[in-house]
């Protein structure tokens, strides 16, 4: 007993030691070796009386185990010195530039159609397409336009025939036609898109982006009108209030017909939405004319409703200060740095339209 | 439309301060574009301060002097008045300017070869003093903060700029405005005081509407005022027409102007003596020509409606009139016209000739048919009250009978359009107030409609007018219902939604860009495609519809290229165009990369873009949108716009038909046609209408979750094949060994060179071998090894290598 006490008491002075990796492996042979001394304290157990060698086994064992953990212990203490000894050289300046990353980017008007598709999904409307090439009866006569009305001459046509039939729709809201002629009412779409107009200068681009509004069911009156479009101007410039005002205006497919303003001021050389005292046309609305409805097969007996139609470049504009309209369309890589957006940043009611 | 407020007053009765009048034109849907004092031609004078003179380096007489007129620099001008000395407030007259005395218009000139901006006026030269003995002195204690401001007082009041929508005819008068305001609450409409002027003799020169088909004109009112004496307007109707920027011209021409824009009726003066013995309205034959008042020569095409004499046509009837029969100062005699015609026959003559005037502009829009007696009684009473004369008696030919249309109308419409109740009193008296006749009738009222409002014809119409008047902000806000009949998007629109988002996650910057282009480049990208040729384009270089999206974005490139950006990642999703006609017209995602990768960046070796960059991309994308990678199969087939050896084409599935994707490296004669200057181009396309739409949703596709925990083996092969067999076939022969057993092929080395034969190739593959019910032993390895290498080499004629 004396014996492995003493073997003990010998090896954990030994152990206390600052040792090398090469002494506590020959420690640990000297102990557990082949003919080390606590294995060959396990081959005496034999020669030990029955009574005697329960106890002396089990006082072995506890040795055992102290020492092989202490050595453990040790080896591993040993080994994270010396991996953080090689660590010491392994240093890299981690200020060091990162990787190439590859960020891309959303054009302002993708993100604001996206944002505006959210609005209206909101409260039911559903998104329709339409071809940006339109013929003479889509784009105009179907919309109470004939040939010979003034109004066609607020539309600088871009033709694809010299017959005037084939054109570059003016408006999105041939749009409104293609879906009534296709289906039954009720209708509750917009229709996002390009539009075409033969107009260029700083506020005029040729080609711009509008989107329509179609609201027809049985009991649509100028109330829903104000009110669905008060709800879109607020969502979209996520403000609380909104001044708005709605003007008589004329367009040949509305009756009556409105202009809608909102109000802003300018602060430091920006466009504060909703407050002030200055007014800013942004859509044209109005009730969709019985002779619309008589062209697409719809009863104005029966159902009414109202469109509106709203330029998509002109609202990023407002909400995203951007001061002229001719760059979207030009493709300068430092505007679309600029003003983009990242992809993942897709807009969406419940997290909030723009971050 | 322009006027004045004190004009507007002469019609309307009003304790209306300017800004209530502005709001309520505003309200009643008349919208105000501006409100602001004329603009006068003496607001180019200003007060100055010669702040330096120095002396004309060719002219001993002239200075040559600095002038500040109050603006951020001083400016140049050369004056020869002695008393020119610095610091001298005095009159300045920028280019542009009109001297009173003399009339004539300035320009920036050289003097002697030195330029002067202007001029220095004497008190002779402005016609305020006969002192033209140097430059006009003024007092520096009355001037000295006055420096830039105008020198003459603007005596014109402050006009109102209203932009009248194309129904409201009547609302291009004065009088229809001030009817309008007093229905809406501002005041009440004055009567237009009767005229008692005396009528003398015939109307004696014969006048005959003939009846050709489309016949333009159905009403033609005239009568002779014999011996006027035209001159110079009186001052209160100069200023009448100045104030509204117009030039007043004479008497007899500023009256029929006036009538025009008091009353909305539009009048022409001829001088009778120099008309050919009768007035002939009839339809135009092809070739005539005539002289108009904007002194240009038209040709005239066949039936448009012209005015004629005995020898000819005096003029486009509702239009312009001609010189022939133009009233002069001398003119003695004249027939005054007053007279309807079709909007119509105006609109098609005007459009054919492109000619533009007040009176078209008015005739196209709808005059009042029952306004030419008013119009023919007031004008001859100014003409004269001003110029004297005598006035015959009315002639007015007619084809055709003008009876005020007639609607019904149910007070009930009106609740149900608006939402809001007007009571059936408030609305009689709105219509009233605008000039209807109104019989009750039960529920309904019977409307006569007034005249002068051809935008009238239905119901909804009335419901407009009591809205408009009653005004907008009546209308109440309803909060929106929140129901849906529909999804928001359709599948389509969804994918296209999800690939943009997914191309930009790649690095790419979304553009937008022109449905057209510029044909020379398109040219380049069409293809099969028809070219669709704008008739109208904005310009030369924007002539074409797009048969590509690349056209427009190698443009941009090009110039983003030039503003010094290297590396450019670009794409733009939206329509290209097949043909002319709606709907033939393709939804597609292009997208161009330029450049290198890694350019110097410390870590990573940088090399040029490549194809296999653009191919990852557009897999990627695909993948991402939910199609099944595995299916995939490429072609080596691509437009022509592409590197011939470095592009492919994508199907979804090998037996498709339309590949929903090309990618690879642009052609290099492209490149250098566009004069792109970068190492190097790749592109891709998506064909978003060629990407079949899955019935079901992805989640529905999914089979059920199952997976092996036995050991998976890996095994390298390397197989010498013909140079040209294709990786795909080789991956695709291996793969199908044992769809089972193999999970998946890689290659991790491609060779050509020493040891390999010139016509071959060595590909290097690592192989996954892995069973779902059992660890396999040796034996089954490499029985699986054995029957790869074997069916690999019965299949492709390729040799392992050892």
């Amino acid at each position: 007993m004396s014996d492995i006490k003493k073997i003990k008491e010998e090896y954990l002075e030994k152990l206390k030691s600052n040792l090398n990796i090469e002494t506590v492996n020959k420690i640990k042979t000297e102990l557990f070796g082949k003919n080390g001394q606590i294995s060959n304290s396990f081959k005496n157990l034999g020669s030990l009386p029955t009574d005697e060698r329960k106890k002396f086994a089990s006082d072995l064992n506890a040795v055992k185990e102290e020492l092989q953990n202490i050595i453990n212990i040790k080896i591993q203490e040993i080994e994270i010195k010396e991996i953080n000894s090689k660590l010491v050289n392994e240093k890299v300046d981690v200020t060091l530039p990162e990787r190439e990353i590859n960020r891309g980017k959303i054009h302002p008007v993708s993100q604001v159609i996206d944002e505006i598709s959210s609005i209206f999904s909101e409260i039911g409307f559903s998104v329709e397409e339409g071809p940006d090439i339109e013929n003479e009866h889509y784009n105009f006569s179907a919309l109470n336009t004939p040939d010979h009305h003034p109004a066609r001459d607020m539309h600088d046509t871009f033709y694809l025939d010299n017959n005037k039939e084939l054109l570059l729709r003016t408006h999105t809201s041939p749009v409104q036609i293609r879906t009534m002629l296709n289906g039954k009412p009720p209708f509750k779409i917009i229709a996002p898109g390009r539009t075409y107009r033969s107009d260029s200068d700083q506020t005029h681009s040729p080609m711009f982006h509008q989107v329509e509004g179609l609201h027809i069911d049985k009991e649509i009156n100028m109330g829903h009108l104000k009110g669905c479009l008060n709800y879109f101007i607020k969502s979209f410039f996520e403000v609380d209030k909104i001044k708005m005002r709605f003007r008589p205006s004329h367009f040949p497919f509305t009756e009556p017909s409105a202009e809608v303003d909102i109000g802003y001021e300018l602060k430091d050389g920006k466009i504060i939405i909703g407050e002030g005292d200055k007014w800013l046309e942004i859509l044209g609305c109005g009730m969709v004319h019985p002779n619309v409805l008589k062209n697409v097969n719809v009863n104005p007996n029966k159902f009414q409703g109202y469109a509106f139609g709203i330029g998509i470049d002109r609202l990023g504009m407002l909400k995203y200060g951007i001061n002229d309209l001719r760059a979207f369309f030009e493709t300068d890589y430092r505007w679309l740095n600029h003003f983009g957006f990242d992809p993942l940043d897709v807009p969406s009611n419940y997290r909030g339209l723009s971050r | 439309m322009k006027f004045t407020i004190g004009w507007l007053k002469e019609h309307l009765d009003t304790r209306f301060k300017d800004n209530e009048i502005i709001e309520k034109l505003t309200d009643i849907g008349l919208e105000v574009e501006s409100f602001e004092k004329a603009r006068s031609e003496f607001d180019s004078f200003k007060v100055a301060k010669i702040i330096n003179t120095e002396k004309h380096p060719n002219a001993d007489r002239l200075k040559v002097c600095d002038v500040d007129i109050g603006e951020e620099n001083t400016i140049k001008v050369v004056c020869g008045a002695p008393n020119a000395k610095k610091n001298l407030f005095t009159v300045y007259a920028g280019p542009g300017s009109i001297i009173p005395k003399s009339k004539t218009k300035l320009t920036i000139s050289k003097i002697r070869g030195v330029i002067s901006y202007g001029m220095l006026c004497s008190e002779n030269e402005l016609n305020i003093s006969d002192e033209s003995q140097g430059i006009t002195e003024l007092s520096p204690n009355k001037y000295s903060n006055k420096i830039g401001k105008n020198y003459f007082k603007n005596g014109s009041g402050k006009v109102i700029d209203l932009s009248i929508t194309p129904n409201r005819p009547d609302c291009l008068g004065v009088r229809g405005i001030a009817r309008d305001l007093a229905a809406a609450g501002a005041g009440k409409l004055k009567d237009i005081s009767k005229k008692n002027i005396k009528k003398n003799g015939p109307q004696n020169i014969n006048v005959s509407i003939t009846k050709d088909k489309n016949q333009g004109c159905t009403i033609f009112g005239s009568c002779l005022i014999k011996g006027v004496t035209n001159k110079e307007s009186p001052k209160w109707l100069k200023d009448k027409i100045e104030s509204l920027g117009q030039k007043p011209i004479s008497a007899i021409v500023d009256i029929t102007n006036f009538v025009m824009l008091n009353l909305n009726r539009p009048l022409h003066a001829y001088d009778s003596d120099k008309i050919d013995k009768e007035i002939i309205v009839r339809n135009s034959k092809k070739n005539e020509t005539f002289k108009a008042l904007d002194n240009k020569e038209y040709k005239l095409e066949d039936d448009m409606c012209v005015i004629s004499d005995k020898s000819g046509v005096l003029g486009l009837g509702g239009i312009i009139g001609g010189t022939r029969s133009g009233t002069e100062l001398n003119t003695k005699n004249i027939l005054l016209e007053s007279a309807f015609f079709l909007p119509k026959s105006i609109r098609k003559t005007s459009k054919q000739l492109n000619i533009d005037t007040d009176a078209k502009f008015r005739f196209e829009r709808g005059i009042d048919p029952n306004s030419i007696e008013l119009g023919l009684t007031e004008a001859a009473n100014l003409i004269t009250e001003i110029c004297g004369g005598t006035i015959s008696k009315f002639d007015i030919q007619k084809t055709q009978k003008y009876k005020n249309n007639k609607i019904k109308f149910k007070i009930s419409m009106f609740e149900k359009v608006a939402g809001f109740k007007v009571s059936e009193k408030n609305i009689t008296k709105i219509l009233k107030d605008l000039g209807f006749e109104i019989s009750k009738k039960k529920l309904e009222l019977e409307l006569k409609i007034p005249s002068w409002r051809p935008d009238i014809t239905q119901p909804i119409d009335i419901v407009e007018e009591i809205v408009r008047i009653k005004g907008y902000n009546n209308i109440q806000t309803l909060e929106p219902e929140k129901n849906r009949i529909k999804d928001t998007l359709n599948k389509k629109q969804k994918l296209f939604h999800f690939l943009q988002r997914s191309v930009a996650s790649k690095g790419y910057y979304e553009t937008v860009t022109w449905s057209f282009t510029d044909s020379k480049i398109n040219e380049l990208f069409k293809e099969d495609y028809k070219e669709i040729k704008i008739v109208n384009p904005i310009s030369s270089d924007l002539n074409v519809l797009r048969n590509s999206i690349f056209p427009n974005l190698m443009f941009y490139l090009k110039k983003n290229l030039d503003r010094g950006f290297k590396d450019i990642s670009l794409f733009e999703i939206g329509p290209i165009f097949k043909n002319n006609q709606p709907g033939e017209q393709l939804t597609v995602i292009g997208a161009i990369k330029s450049g290198k990768n890694f350019r110097n960046n410390w870590n990573e070796k940088e090399r040029n873009v490549d194809v296999f960059d653009a191919k990852k991309d557009v897999f990627q994308t695909l993948v991402e949108s939910g199609y099944d990678k595995r299916n995939f199969f490429i072609r080596d087939k691509s437009p022509n716009y592409y590197h011939p050896g470095k592009s492919g084409s994508l199907y979804l599935d090998k037996d498709d038909i339309d590949p929903v994707a090309y990618f690879g490296e642009i052609h290099p004669n492209v490149v250098k046609k566009l004069d792109i200057k970068t190492e190097a181009l790749v592109s891709f396309e998506i064909y978003l209408d060629n990407l079949k739409n899955n019935k079901t949703k992805l989640k529905d596709q999914k089979s059920n979750f199952e997976y092996s925990d036995y050991q998976k083996s890996e095994r390298d092969f390397a197989f010498v094949v013909d140079k040209n067999f294709k990786a795909q076939d080789l991956i695709e022969i291996i793969s199908s060994v044992d769809k089972e057993l193999i999970r998946s092929v890689k290659i991790f080395d491609i060779y050509e060179g020493e040891n390999i034969p010139d016509n071959k190739k060595s590909i290097a593959l690592n192989v996954t071998i892995q069973s779902s019910d059992k660890t396999l032993n040796e034996n089954d390895l490499e029985k699986i090894n054995n029957l790869i290498i074997s069916t690999v080499e019965i299949k492709s004629g390729a040799k392992i290598r050892s």
